[in-house]
C-alpha cells in the first residue's frame, strides 16, 4: 500500500476529490435554497441529466464549453420553473412529483442522446486556470490551484450562498417561509413567490451541476450522473442545511471517491472487488448522515405545501 | 375608528357570520365574546384580510376599507396578535419584527436599525425583550411581547388580540393587561377576543356577544356580570360553578411515588412526583402548559415509560405495562389531544364508542360483531351523555369539539372505572358541554371513582376539584384546598414560587 503515499498519488487524490465534489456541491447548494424555504425537490438528478446532455450537445455543436454551461443554466432554469409549478402552485406531493422529474430527465436525456448523437464523441473541456504564484507551491499548488475555472466559481458560490441566506432580506424570507409560512404570510411575505424563486434557483444550479459534470468529463453517456443528484439531496441533510456543512460533505464524498479510484488504478483493490469498492462513498456518506441528522432538525415546513387559513 | 356593517360570510353549509355589525372607538377595548364557532374568528379574519366577506362593508375612520391581504390590513394600521403566535422560532426577535418590511439597506437586512427601534418600543411600553434572542429560547409570555412589539413597530392603531391570555399564567395576564391599558390610553382601539369571563370584565370598555354567527347583545362592561354574559353566550341561564357536595374520599386508588419521566428529547420533564388520589375525590392538577402535566398523564396511562418511580392503580403496579394492560387494572383516560389520541376522526361515532371494548364477548357473536347489541349500547350512551350526532354512523370528524369530547367521556366512563385521568376535559368545548362534563365528573366521583383532572383553566380547577396540586417544572409545588386557597396563591405557585413564601 506504500505506493498510495507517494506525492503523485496524494496530489491526485486531493485534486481529483475536489473535482468530483464540484457537481455535488453545486447541486446541493441549489437544493439547500429550496429546502430552507420548505420545498424538497427530489428531481435534482433528472435536471442534472438534462443539463448534462444539453451542455454536452451545445459544446459538441459549437465547440465552446461556456456556451454549454449557458445551455445548462437555461435548461436548469426551465426545469426549476416546472418543479416550482408542481410543488408550489399545484401543491403536488413533493416526493412523487420529484421522482417524476427524475424519471423524465433520465429517459429524455438518453432519448435525445441516442437520436442526435448516437456514439459518444469527446468535447473540449473548460479551460484550466493556474492561479499565479499559488499554483507553483509544491504539493498544494497542484492540489488546489491548478483547476478549471468553473471549479473556483463553484467554491465562490459557497460564501455567496451564506451571505444570501443569512444577511439579505430574501434570505430571511426563505428561512421564515421554511419554518413558519403562516407567520411569514401574516406579515405580507409571499410564500409562493419565495418558494418559486428558491426552487427555480435550485433547478438552475442542478442544470449547471449537470453541465459541469459532462463538460468536465468531456463526454456524455446514459445516466452519466449515476444518482449524484440523490447524493446531493442527502448532502443537504448531511450539511444541516448550511452551505459550509454541505461543502464538507461534498468534499468528503469527492475525496473518498477519488481515493477509491486511485486505489483501483494502483491495483490495491483487486479488480473483482471494484464494484463493491465503488459503493464506499455512498455508504460513508449515509453513515455520516445518520450521525449528523440526529443532531439537527430540518426546516419545520419541509415538504408541506402552504395554503392560507388551512 | 372602525365600523363593520352587516357582515355576512357563508361557508358551505354554514352561515359563519350573519349580518354582524361591530365598531371600535379610539381609546377603548371592545371585547368580542362567544363560544368556539360563534363567528369571532371569522369576523376578525375578514377584518385582517384572511377571508373576504360575502356581504357588508368595513369603514376605517369613515373611509370604506378594501382589504384582500394581511398586508393591506397592516398598511391601514391594523395589527393582529394571533392566538397561535405568528413567530418563526429559528429567527431572532429582530428578524421576526423585520420580516415583511422594506429594509433601509437595499437587499441587505437592517437588523441594527430594527433592534434600536425595538428597544425604544420596549422601553416605552415596558415590554422587556432582547432583540438578538431566538424565539425558540423564549418563554411563552416573552414571545407574546414580541408579537405586540411586531404590531407596534408597524404602528398599528387598531389591535386585534385573539385569545391572548390562553397560554399565560395569572401574573403574566396581569402584566399583559397593564400594557394593553397603556395602549388603550394612547388612543389606540383594541379588539379583545376571549371566553374567560372575569378577564373580559376586567379589561373591556364594551362587550359584544356572538352566538351562531349573530350578535346576541352588545353591552357596556359596567353593570355586566359573568352570569349575564354567559347567558348571552349560551342562550340560557348557565351555572358557572358546578353544584358540588362535600367529597367523601375513602381508599387510595391511584398512588404515585417518586415518579420521574423523560421528555422526547431526553431531559427530565417530571422530577420526582408523589401524589395520591382516593376513591371519591377529584384532584385537580393546575399548571401552565408544558410543566410536566401531560407527561404525568401519559405515564399513568402507560403511554410513556417512567425512568424511575412507581404508579399503583387500585393496588397494582402499572409501570412497565402497556396501555391496554393498564386499562385492565381499572384506568380510564381522557387525553388532552382529543382528535389525535382520544378518537379516530374517520371512524363513526359507534366505532369510536367501541374502541376500547370491541373485543369484549358481549359485542361478539361467534367471533363476528353483533351489531344489534352494539347499536343498542351505543344508542344508549349517545342518549345518556347527550352527544349530538345525526346518526351513530356519522364520522366523528363531523361532530363539534364539545360533542366529540362528550363521546369520549361516554366511552371512558361507561365501565365505571376505578381511576379516571382527564386531561383538559373541557378545553375548546362550548360552555354548555363544559357544564355537562363537569357535572358528569362530579357524579362519577360520587360513584367512588378516583379522578385526576389536569387543567390549565383555573376556573375549572377551582370549581371542580376537591384538592388542587400545582405543578411547576415537573415538580408538585404544593397541594391546596380550593375552598380556602386564592387564585393569586395558586398563580404564584404556577410561576414557581413556593407556597410557604407567599404566606399562605
Amino acid at each position: 500500500m506504500s505506493e498510495l503515499f507517494t506525492q503523485a498519488a496524494i496530489v491526485a487524490v486531493v485534486a481529483g476529490g475536489i473535482r468530483l465534489a464540484v457537481p455535488l456541491l453545486v447541486a446541493s447548494l441549489g437544493e439547500t435554497f429550496g429546502q430552507r424555504s420548505g420545498v424538497l425537490n427530489l428531481g435534482v438528478d433528472g435536471i442534472m441529466l438534462l443539463g448534462a446532455f444539453g451542455g454536452y450537445y451545445a459544446v459538441l455543436q459549437s465547440g465552446s464549453p461556456w456556451l454549454g454551461l449557458l445551455v445548462g443554466i437555461g435548461i436548469g432554469f426551465i426545469m426549476g420553473l416546472v418543479s416550482a409549478l408542481m410543488a408550489v402552485t399545484l401543491k403536488a406531493e413533493q416526493g412523487i412529483s420529484g421522482i417524476g422529474v427524475y424519471l423524465f430527465g433520465l429517459g429524455f436525456s438518453d432519448l435525445l442522446f441516442q437520436k442526435w448523437v448516437g456514439t459518444p464523441r469527446p468535447i473540449p473541456k473548460f479551460p484550466k486556470l493556474d492561479i499565479p504564484g499559488l499554483s507553483d507551491i509544491p504539493w498544494l499548488g497542484e492540489m488546489f490551484f491548478q483547476h478549471s475555472v468553473v471549479i473556483y466559481l463553484a467554491f465562490a458560490a459557497i460564501p455567496l450562498s451564506m451571505w444570501i441566506i443569512n444577511k439579505t432580506t430574501f434570505g430571511m424570507n426563505i428561512r421564515a417561509v421554511g419554518e413558519n409560512p403562516e407567520a411569514a404570510d401574516s406579515l405580507g411575505v409571499s410564500v409562493s413567490r419565495v418558494r418559486w424563486s428558491t426552487v427555480t434557483i435550485g433547478g438552475t444550479l442542478a442544470g449547471i451541476a449537470g453541465a459541469i459534470l459532462a463538460i468536465d468529463l468531456g463526454i456524455f453517456q446514459q445516466n452519466i450522473t449515476n444518482a449524484q443528484g440523490f447524493i446531493a439531496i442527502a448532502l443537504v441533510y448531511f450539511g444541516a442545511w448550511r452551505p459550509l456543512g454541505i461543502m464538507l460533505g461534498a468534499l468528503l464524498y469527492g475525496l473518498v471517491n477519488a481515493l477509491v479510484l486511485q486505489m483501483k488504478v494502483l491495483e490495491i483493490i483487486p479488480p473483482d472487488w471494484s464494484d463493491i469498492a465503488a459503493m464506499t462513498p455512498a455508504i460513508i456518506t449515509i453513515l455520516a448522515l445518520v450521525v449528523v441528522a440526529t443532531r439537527f432538525s430540518p426546516p419545520s415546513a419541509l415538504t408541506k405545501p402552504f395554503t392560507r387559513g388551512a | 375608528m372602525l365600523e363593520m356593517k352587516g357582515i355576512t360570510k357563508r361557508f358551505p353549509g354554514v352561515l359563519a357570520s350573519d349580518d354582524v355589525s361591530f365598531d371600535v372607538y379610539p381609546g377603548e377595548v371592545h371585547t368580542l365574546l362567544g363560544e368556539n364557532g360563534a363567528g369571532k374568528s371569522t369576523l376578525m379574519k375578514i377584518l385582517y384580510g384572511l377571508y373576504e366577506a360575502d356581504e357588508g362593508e368595513v369603514l376605517l375612520n369613515g373611509e370604506p376599507l378594501d382589504i384582500h391581504e394581511p398586508t393591506d390590513a397592516i398598511e391601514h394600521g391594523i395589527g393582529m396578535i394571533h392566538q397561535h403566535f405568528m413567530l418563526v422560532p429559528t429567527l431572532t426577535v429582530a428578524e421576526n419584527v423585520a420580516l415583511g418590511l422594506r429594509s433601509s439597506k437595499g437587499v441587505r437586512t437592517d437588523l441594527d436599525v430594527v433592534s434600536a427601534r425595538i428597544l425604544e418600543l420596549s422601553e416605552i411600553y415596558g415590554l422587556k425583550v432582547d432583540p438578538n434572542a431566538f424565539i425558540w429560547q423564549m418563554a411563552v409570555g416573552e414571545q407574546q411581547r414580541v408579537e405586540i412589539i411586531k404590531a407596534l413597530y408597524r404602528d398599528a392603531q387598531l389591535l386585534i388580540l385573539d385569545e391572548p391570555t390562553a397560554v399565560l399564567t395569572p401574573q403574566e395576564v396581569d402584566q399583559l393587561f397593564v400594557t394593553l391599558r397603556q395602549l388603550r390610553d394612547d388612543g389606540r382601539g383594541l379588539i379583545f377576543i376571549s371566553h374567560k369571563l372575569h378577564e373580559v370584565l376586567a379589561l373591556s370598555t364594551r362587550i359584544t356577544v356572538l352566538r351562531h354567527g349573530r350578535v346576541t347583545g352588545s353591552v357596556s362592561a359596567e353593570g355586566a356580570t359573568r352570569e349575564s354574559l354567559a347567558q348571552m353566550m349560551v342562550g340560557r341561564a348557565v351555572k358557572l360553578a358546578p353544584d358540588k357536595t362535600e367529597a367523601h374520599p375513602t381508599d387510595v386508588k391511584l398512588a404515585i411515588k417518586d415518579l420521574r419521566v423523560l421528555r422526547d428529547r431526553g431531559e427530565e420533564g417530571v422530577r420526582g412526583v408523589d401524589l395520591e388520589v382516593r376513591a371519591g375525590e377529584i384532584v385537580g392538577v393546575a399548571g401552565v402548559s408544558g410543566n410536566g402535566q401531560m407527561l404525568l398523564a401519559e405515564a399513568i396511562a402507560g403511554l410513556r415509560t417512567p425512568s424511575e418511580g412507581s404508579i399503583r392503580i387500585a393496588g397494582t403496579e402499572v409501570v412497565g405495562m402497556n396501555p391496554k394492560e393498564v386499562r385492565g387494572t381499572g384506568l380510564s383516560y381522557v387525553p388532552e389531544k382529543r382528535m389525535k389520541d382520544g378518537a379516530i376522526s374517520e371512524f363513526t361515532v359507534s366505532e369510536n364508542l367501541l374502541l376500547i371494548d370491541h373485543n369484549e364477548s358481549e359485542y361478539l357473536n361467534h367471533g363476528l360483531y353483533d351489531f344489534g347489541t352494539i347499536n343498542e349500547h351505543c344508542q344508549q350512551l349517545v342518549e345518556e351523555y347527550t352527544v349530538k350526532t345525526p346518526t351513530l354512523d356519522t364520522p366523528a370528524r363531523n361532530l363539534s369539539g364539545g360533542n366529540i369530547q362528550k363521546m369520549i367521556i361516554a366511552r371512558e366512563l361507561s365501565g365505571t372505572p376505578e381511576v379516571l385521568v382527564a386531561a383538559q376535559p373541557t378545553r375548546g368545548v362550548d360552555i354548555g358541554a363544559a357544564e355537562y362534563i363537569h357535572k358528569r365528573l362530579i357524579e362519577q366521583r360520587d360513584e367512588s371513582t378516583a379522578i385526576l383532572m389536569i387543567s390549565e383553566d383555573l376556573d375549572e380547577v377551582f370549581g371542580v376539584s376537591d384538592r388542587v396540586a400545582v405543578m411547576y417544572e415537573g415538580e408538585i409545588m404544593g397541594i391546596v384546598d380550593p375552598k380556602t386557597a386564592t387564585r393569586e396563591e395558586v398563580g404564584l405557585m404556577m410561576a414557581g414560587v413556593g407556597r410557604e413564601q407567599t404566606g399562605g
